[in-house]
C-alpha cells in the first residue's frame, strides 16, 4: 500500500514537474518553428521575467496580478530584440544565429549580475504558498497553479497558430518562407510577431515560476537546459510535442531518481532523448 | 602619432605615481608587502569586496597605533622589524581558478610579496597554494572549508579556518551535549546535500563520523545543486524516516528541500545545515515560520562579544568602511588572516619565506584573542589549524541563535523542530 502510495506520489510530482518544463519550453519551440532559430538566451529571457515580476511584487503587484504586464513587456521586448539584433543574423550563415543568440545569454547574464548583483531573491510573501491534499498524495499549491497556467498557455498558443489568420501565416513561413512571401504575408512581420509571442510566453513561465523559485542571474539557466531537451524529444517547431516531450522528461527524471537513484535521475532523460534522436531525429512528433 | 603622444602621457603618469609624495624619513625601514589573491570580478566579487575591505581593516590596525586585545594589533607595524608596515597588494582571480594561479604568480615574481593570503573559493584557493608551494612563499588560508585543501601533503600552505569536516563533527558533538545535558537521544541520520566539492566534501565528512560516533545513516543522497525538483529525493528521505537531517545545499535548492519537505509531511527531530543556502538572508524572508528551528553551523557570529569585546568594537570598524554591512563569518575570518601572517612575520624577525614558515609553524594564539569562536591558533604538520570549531545556530522567531558551544551560545536549543504548520 505504501509502495502504491509512493507511486502515485512521484506519478503527480512527475507530471506537475513536466509541465513546468512545458511552460518554459513553449516559447523557444514557436520561435524555432517558425524562423529555425534556437533562441540560446531563452533562459535569460525567463531570468529577466522573473526579475521584471520581482520588481512588480516589490510595488505591490503579486505574481499573478503581475503577470499580464510581464507578459506585454516580454512581448514588446521580443519584438524590439528581433528587430534590432536577430533579423541582422538571419541574413548571415545560419551560425550567425547560434553565436548571436549565445552573445545575448553571455550579454543579458553579465548585466544581471552588474545590475542586480548575484543575491538570490525571492517575490515577497508568494500565494499559494500551503499544500494541497487529496487522496493521501500531497503537492504544493504553487506547482498546481504553475501546471494550470502551462495547459492554459500551451492550449492558447495551439489554438493562436492552428486557428487564426496570423497564425496560419506563421505556420505558412515555416514552411516555405519564400512562398509565403509570394503569397503576399510579410515575413519579417511574421517572425517580430513569433519572437514577440516567444518572449510573452517565456514571460508568463517567469511570473509563474515566482511563486516558488527564487531569482537570480543564471536562474533561467536550469531550466532552459531541460526546455532545450524537451523540445528536441518532442519535435522542434511543434507546440504539442513540447507538452508530450515535457510530461515524459519531468516523469523519467521523477522515476528515474526514486527508483534508480537521485544521482541518476537524469541518465533516464538523457537516454529516452539519445533513443529519440537516433530512431525519430524530428523528434516525436516533429515534421519531417 | 596619437598613440605615441599617449604611450609619452602614460609613461610619465606612470613615473609620477612611482615617486614616493610623502617626506621620506631615512630610518623608515620598508613596506613589508603581502599578496592577496581574492575575487574582485565576476560572480564572487561581492563578496570579494567585503574581504578585501576586511584585510585591508587589518593592515591599518597592525599599522596603527590604538589596541585591542588581538594579536600585532596597536604596535605601530612590525616591531621586531623596525616597526615596518604591512602592505597588501590585491590580485583578482575572479573566481576563477586558472586566473587564481595567474594572480598568484603574478604577486610572486612581480610584486616580490613574503607571503599570500586568499582565496574565498576552495577550488581558486587549491590553485594559488600550489603556485605558492612551487616558488616556496608561505600561502595563508583564511576562509577555505573543503577538507581536502589540507591533505595534498603542502609545506608551504597554512589554514586558520575549520575545514568542513570539523563543522560536522560539531554536530556529533553537539548531539553528545544534548544526550549528556537534556538526555535527548538521536539515532537514524540522512545525509542530503549537493554533488559539487562542498556537498560531497560535506556528506563524506558527515558519514565518516556518523560511523565512528556510532549513528547508523539511513540514507545519503546526493543531488545536482541547479536541479528544478527533488521529488524523488523528497520520498527518499520521507521513506527512510530519520531522526535528523544532514543537509549541504544552496539557496534555490534549500528552498526545493523544504518545501518537498513540508508537503509530505517529513518529519525528523531536526534538520542541521551546513550554513550556505540556510543563511542566506533569503531563506527566512521567503521560508518565514517554515524556517523555525532549522540549526545550522556558522563560522562567526557578533555573539562572540561575550568572550572577546574587540568584536564590536572591529565590527564598527568594519560597518564605518562597508556601507554598515556588519561583519560576517567571511570577513571577520579574512581579518584575523591577516592578523595572524602579521603575528608569524614578526616573530620571524625577517622577510625571508623560510624564516616566516618556520614561524607560522610555531604560531600559537589564545581562542580568546581573536574574533572567532576557537580554542586556539595552532597549526598541525599539514598546516591546518587545530583549534577551529564553529558554532550552531537555530533559527528562533526569525532570528539566528547562537545555542552551542554551551560558553557562547545566547539561547537554549528547541528540540525537537516545530511540527510542519499547514
Amino acid at each position: 500500500m505504501e509502495a502504491l502510495t509512493t507511486f502515485a506520489q512521484l506519478l503527480v510530482g512527475g507530471v506537475l514537474t513536466g509541465l513546468v518544463f512545458a511552460l518554459v519550453a513553449v516559447g523557444l519551440t514557436l520561435v524555432y518553428g517558425v524562423m529555425d532559430v534556437v533562441n540560446f538566451a531563452h533562459g535569460e529571457f525567463l531570468m529577466l521575467a522573473m526579475y521584471a515580476t520581482l520588481g512588480l511584487a516589490l510595488l505591490g503587484l503579486g505574481p499573478l496580478l503581475g503577470l499580464p504586464l510581464v507578459v506585454i513587456a516580454m512581448f514588446l521586448f521580443g519584438i524590439v530584440v528581433y528587430r534590432v539584433f536577430v533579423r541582422r543574423l538571419l541574413s548571415g550563415p545560419p551560425e550567425a544565429t547560434v553565436f548571436g543568440t549565445f552573445g545575448l545569454l553571455v550579454l543579458m547574464q553579465g548585466l544581471a549580475q552588474a545590475i542586480f548583483s548575484s543575491d538570490f531573491l525571492s517575490a515577497p510573501n508568494p500565494p499559494f504558498s500551503g499544500t494541497l491534499r487529496f487522496a493521501g498524495l500531497a503537492v504544493s499549491q504553487a506547482s498546481v497553479v504553475e501546471g494550470c497556467g502551462a495547459l492554459i498557455l500551451t492550449a492558447l498558443l495551439f489554438a493562436f497558430v492552428e486557428y487564426t489568420e496570423t497564425g496560419r501565416a506563421m505556420r505558412a513561413v515555416a514552411e516555405d518562407r519564400i512562398a509565403a512571401t509570394l503569397m503576399g504575408i510579410d515575413v519579417q512581420r511574421i517572425n517580430g510577431l513569433a519572437f514577440g509571442i516567444g518572449a510573452a510566453c517565456v514571460g508568463a513561465a517567469g511570473a509563474l515560476l515566482m511563486l516558488s523559485y527564487p531569482v537570480y542571474p543564471t536562474a533561467g539557466v536550469p531550466f532552459a537546459l531541460t526546455a532545450f531537451v524537451v523540445v528536441a524529444l518532442g519535435g522542434f517547431g511543434s507546440i504539442s510535442g513540447a507538452l508530450v516531450g515535457a510530461l515524459l522528461v519531468g516523469l523519467l527524471e521523477v522515476f528515474g531518481g526514486f527508483y534508480l537513484s537521485p544521482e541518476l535521475k537524469l541518465v533516464p532523460v538523457y537516454l529516452a532523448y539519445l533513443i529519440v534522436v537516433l530512431l525519430r531525429p524530428q523528434g516525436l512528433l516533429g515534421r519531417r | 602619432m596619437l598613440a605615441r603622444r599617449l604611450a609619452l602621457a602614460l609613461a610619465t603618469a606612470l613615473t609620477l605615481t612611482a615617486v614616493p609624495l610623502g617626506p621620506t624619513g631615512a630610518a623608515d625601514p620598508p613596506d613589508i608587502v603581502i599578496g592577496s589573491v581574492i575575487p574582485l570580478t565576476g560572480s564572487l566579487a561581492q563578496s570579494g569586496a567585503g574581504l578585501r575591505v576586511a584585510q585591508l581593516l587589518a593592515q591599518d590596525l597592525v599599522n596603527g597605533h590604538v589596541s585591542y586585545p588581538l594579536p600585532m594589533v596597536g604596535k605601530s607595524g612590525l616591531p621586531h622589524l623596525g616597526h615596518a608596515r604591512i602592505r597588501l597588494v590585491f590580485a583578482d582571480s575572479q573566481g576563477k581558478p586558472d586566473q587564481a594561479r595567474a594572480a598568484a604568480e603574478q604577486l610572486i615574481t612581480q610584486d616580490h610579496v613574503v607571503a599570500l593570503i586568499g582565496c574565498y573559493s576552495s577550488s581558486t584557493t587549491a590553485t594559488a597554494s600550489q603556485v605558492a608551494e612551487r616558488y616556496g612563499v608561505p600561502f595563508l588560508n583564511p576562509d577555505s572549508s573543503a577538507p581536502s585543501l589540507t591533505t595534498r601533503g603542502l609545506k608551504w600552505f597554512f589554514r586558520t579556518t575549520p575545514s568542513d569536516a570539523t563543522f560536522a563533527d560539531n554536530f556529533f558533538q553537539f548531539f553528545g551535549d544534548l544526550k549528556r545535558t537534556k538526555k535527548i537521544v538521536v539515532k537514524k541520520i540522512a545525509i542530503v546535500g549537493e554533488d559539487g566539492l562542498f556537498g560531497s566534501g560535506a556528506g563524506d565528512a558527515e558519514e565518516a563520523l556518523a560511523k565512528k560516533y556510532g549513528y547508523p545513516v539511513v540514507s545519503r543522497i546526493a543531488y545536482t545543486a541547479t536541479t528544478t525538483e527533488v521529488n524523488a529525493e523528497v520520498q527518499k528521505v520521507k521513506a527512510a524516516a530519520p531522526d535528523v537531517i544532514m543537509m549541504a545545499s544552496y539557496l534555490p535548492d534549500a528552498l526545493l528541500f523544504m518545501r518537498g519537505f513540508k508537503d509530505q509531511s517529513v518529519q525528523p527531530q531536526a534538520i542541521m545545515a551546513q550554513d550556505a543556502g540556510f543563511i542566506d538572508p533569503n531563506f527566512v524572508r521567503t521560508e518565514g515560520k517554515d524556517a523555525e528551528g532549522i540549526f545550522t553551523r556558522e563560522v562567526f557570529s557578533l555573539d562572540i562579544k561575550h568572550r572577546n569585546h574587540a568584536v564590536p568594537l572591529i565590527n564598527q570598524l568594519f560597518e564605518l568602511r562597508f556601507s554598515g554591512k556588519p561583519l560576517d563569518g567571511n570577513t571577520a575570518r579574512d581579518f584575523m588572516g591577516v592578523l595572524v601572517l602579521a603575528d608569524a612575520i614578526d616573530r620571524a624577525a625577517s622577510t625571508a619565506p623560510e624564516a616566516i614558515r618556520t614561524a607560522l609553524q610555531k604560531t600559537n594564539i589564545p581562542g580568546n584573542l581573536t574574533l572567532m569562536p576557537w580554542k586556539n591558533i595552532q597549526f598541525d604538520a599539514n598546516g591546518q589549524n587545530q583549534g577551529g570549531s564553529g558554532i550552531i545556530e537555530q533559527i528562533q522567531d526569525g532570528k539566528y541563535e547562537t545555542v552551542w558551544p554551551f560558553d557562547v551560545a545566547v539561547s537554549e536549543p528547541i528540540w525537537p523542530m516545530p511540527v510542519w504548520k499547514h
